[in-house]
């Protein structure tokens, strides 16, 4: 395998901004240093145009092998947002930074074209979003669904903040969920505690459990 | 079998799963057979869903935390941290150093642990109970020093978001470093039973490959892409917590035991020198871990009136000993984050099955799924339980069918 020339933050930025120019809608760094040092770590954030996505992802192919995440996605109200998440130049001590591609899908066309070609582990990534989203996945291998059940009714979105997410009776809260009230009474009733009875209220138990 | 319309053709499709006593997780398999070999696997994941991604998208960020904690019960802390470090990534937040050495501490812990546990499933999925038995007795004393630390075996709730709720005193310090003492002493003892033992090797080497190539292409991380040659590992390439500080360097199998090849017996490799790293991470931790607090506010409505202004999206990614663990937060000014996106490390290990499995034999298949340590539960985290549909049981239902049955059983005696 040929080895690329390691590139700054900065540097990837000014070259997909002389590549693409203004389809580059919004590029920046960010920062974080932890520990005692404060060494810092960078992620990179791209917004592009849609029908970038693509060559976007094989430039960066181009540069060095990254490491594909996973796709996020957010719901913006008119627009769907996903963010291809990667990273690139591991393997180099502190080197890696993570390439977030961000992309705008207007709800009345949410079809995004398969990265499976280029990166075949983002199908799991792919399909997770079809069904969670409602986004057609052009080309996509395998459009089956993946993590929700085959009787989950069709046209409910989980991740969706519209009337296609998860409708209220679909929601079952787990504190009015009451015991049942159909059971037999206990073969031998059980004890009501004694006021002032240090062992029916529990209190010798918890005194032996601090002085361990 | 007696119908005609039953095709008998090569190849026989065999299901597997989802709970199987070969599978250490459930996850439904199916295996299109010819004789004893594997032609193509096919599997679904999604057995073990609790809509966690969604519940946390009407949470504030410190219940969240806790969520986080509840979404594997091994990886206790790599949740919480990821989580814990993008939300202070977009409200500013910083981390006092000595919380974050003793995150590095519990981290390296959690490794430790896991890693044990795992080896201890490998070699029971290979038929050698008394090294199962050895393993997890063994991983017992990390277990001791995590509740020690923490208060809780599992479910640990250390982390908090600006730090973590509980110090290391110097109390405890000598008995964490008797715990490591122990552990370098057996750790020769592991690796002589693990390396050396003709029958793991046979059962093992050559088996399960996963050639570099597809490593990269799958996404593979964490051991199973070092096995590969895969030379990363978030604590070297990626600075948090403590690991700016430190010097950690990704583990490949050594030459000595034929270099990367990519098979179960190098994955078996990887984990347990990788369980001597972490002893030494924790060791540096302790010899240099600056005084001062612990948390970086610690009156809670004050943290919380800070989040709930925070404006912003983050990602907080850590190396878990499965591999890279990442969340992505979206905040917007809401008490709840607007978007809150879980990707567990065997989310990424998931597809290397597909390669590591074709062409292996039928017994071979237990060992090889395991061989990824894969964890469904973080992977599956996603979906709404709907109560009372025809396919579905609720706890309820099947409480109510169990008692049933059991008086059933006690009238008919």
């Amino acid at each position: 395998m040929s080895e690329t020339p390691y590139r700054s933050p900065q540097e990837i930025i000014d070259l997909y901004k002389t590549e693409f120019g203004a389809g580059i809608l919004d590029a920046r760094i960010t920062e974080r240093g932890e520990g005692v040092h404060r060494k810092k770590g960078y992620n990179i954030w791209i917004r592009l145009d849609r029908e970038l996505l693509k060559p976007a992802i094989k430039k960066l192919m181009d540069i060095r092998f990254p490491h594909f995440a996973v796709i996020a996605g957010n719901d913006l109200g008119d627009e769907i947002e996903l963010l291809y998440i990667l990273s690139v130049f591991y393997g180099t001590q502190f080197g890696e930074y993570m390439v977030t591609f961000g992309l705008r899908l207007p709800k009345s066309d949410l079809t995004v074209p398969t990265i499976t070609d280029l990166i075949p582990g983002a199908l799991l990534s792919e399909r997770e979003k079809q069904e969670f989203f409602g986004i057609t996945v052009t080309g996509i291998p395998d459009g089956r669904r993946l993590f929700l059940p085959d009787d989950f009714p069709q046209g409910v979105y989980p991740w969706r903040k519209d009337e296609t997410g998860i409708k209220p009776e679909m929601v079952r809260e787990l504190w009015a969920v009451n015991r049942p009230k159909d059971r037999p009474a206990p073969p031998v009733p059980e004890k009501k505690p004694v006021p002032g009875d240090p062992v029916a209220e529990g209190k010798e138990k918890k005194t032996g459990g601090a002085s361990e | 079998m007696s119908g005609d319309n039953v095709k008998k053709s090569i190849p026989y499709t065999v299901p597997i799963g989802p709970v199987h006593p070969a599978l250490k997780e459930p996850v439904m398999f199916t295996f299109q057979m010819e004789g004893e070999v594997v032609r193509s696997v096919d599997f679904a994941p999604g057995n073990t869903h609790r809509g966690i991604e969604w519940m946390g998208m009407r949470r504030n960020p410190v219940q969240i935390v806790h969520l986080t904690d509840r979404i594997c019960g091994i990886c206790g802390i790599v949740h919480s941290l990821s989580f814990a470090r993008a939300v202070e990534q977009i409200a500013e937040i910083e981390v006092p150093p000595r919380a974050d050495y003793i995150r590095t501490i519990m981290h390296e812990f959690e490794r430790i642990q896991s890693h044990l546990l795992w080896a201890g499933v490998a070699a029971h999925e290979l038929g050698f109970d008394s090294l199962f038995y050895l393993a997890w007795r063994v991983r017992e004393q990390s277990m001791d020093l995590i509740e020690n630390i923490t208060g809780n075996r599992v479910n640990y709730a250390i982390v908090q978001i600006g730090g973590v709720r509980r110090d290391i005193s110097d109390d405890q310090r000598p008995l964490i470093e008797q715990g490591l003492t122990y552990y370098r002493g057996l750790l020769d003892q592991m690796k002589n039973v693990f390396l050396n033992d003709s029958t793991i090797r046979m059962r093992c080497r050559d088996h399960g490959l996963l050639s570099y190539r597809d490593a990269q292409l799958l996404c593979a991380i964490g051991p199973t892409a070092r096995a590969s040659g895969v030379a990363m590992d978030v604590r070297h390439d990626y600075p948090y917590c403590a690991y700016g500080d430190l010097d950690v360097h990704p583990v490949l199998p050594p030459q000595e035991f034929g270099g990367p090849k990519g098979d179960v017996y190098d994955r078996i490799i990887v984990r347990l020198l990788e369980i001597a790293q972490s002893i030494d991470i924790i060791q540096q931790c302790l010899d240099t871990m600056p005084a001062g607090e612990i948390l970086w506010e610690k009156k809670m409505p004050k943290l919380l009136l800070t989040l709930k202004k925070a404006q912003g999206e983050a990602i907080g990614r850590v190396e878990a000993p499965r591999g890279e663990c990442m969340h992505y937060v979206r905040m917007d000014g809401n008490e709840a984050p607007a978007t809150w996106k879980v990707k567990a490390s065997s989310y990424s290990n998931l597809m290397s099955w597909i390669p590591m499995l074709k062409g292996e034999q039928l017994a071979d298949i237990p060992i090889i799924v395991a061989s990824i340590d894969p964890c469904m539960s973080c992977t599956d985290r996603v979906a709404v339980i709907q109560g009372g549909s025809a396919g579905f049981l609720t706890k309820e239902e099947l409480t109510r069918l169990s008692q049933k049955k059991t008086r059933r059983l006690i009238q008919c005696r």
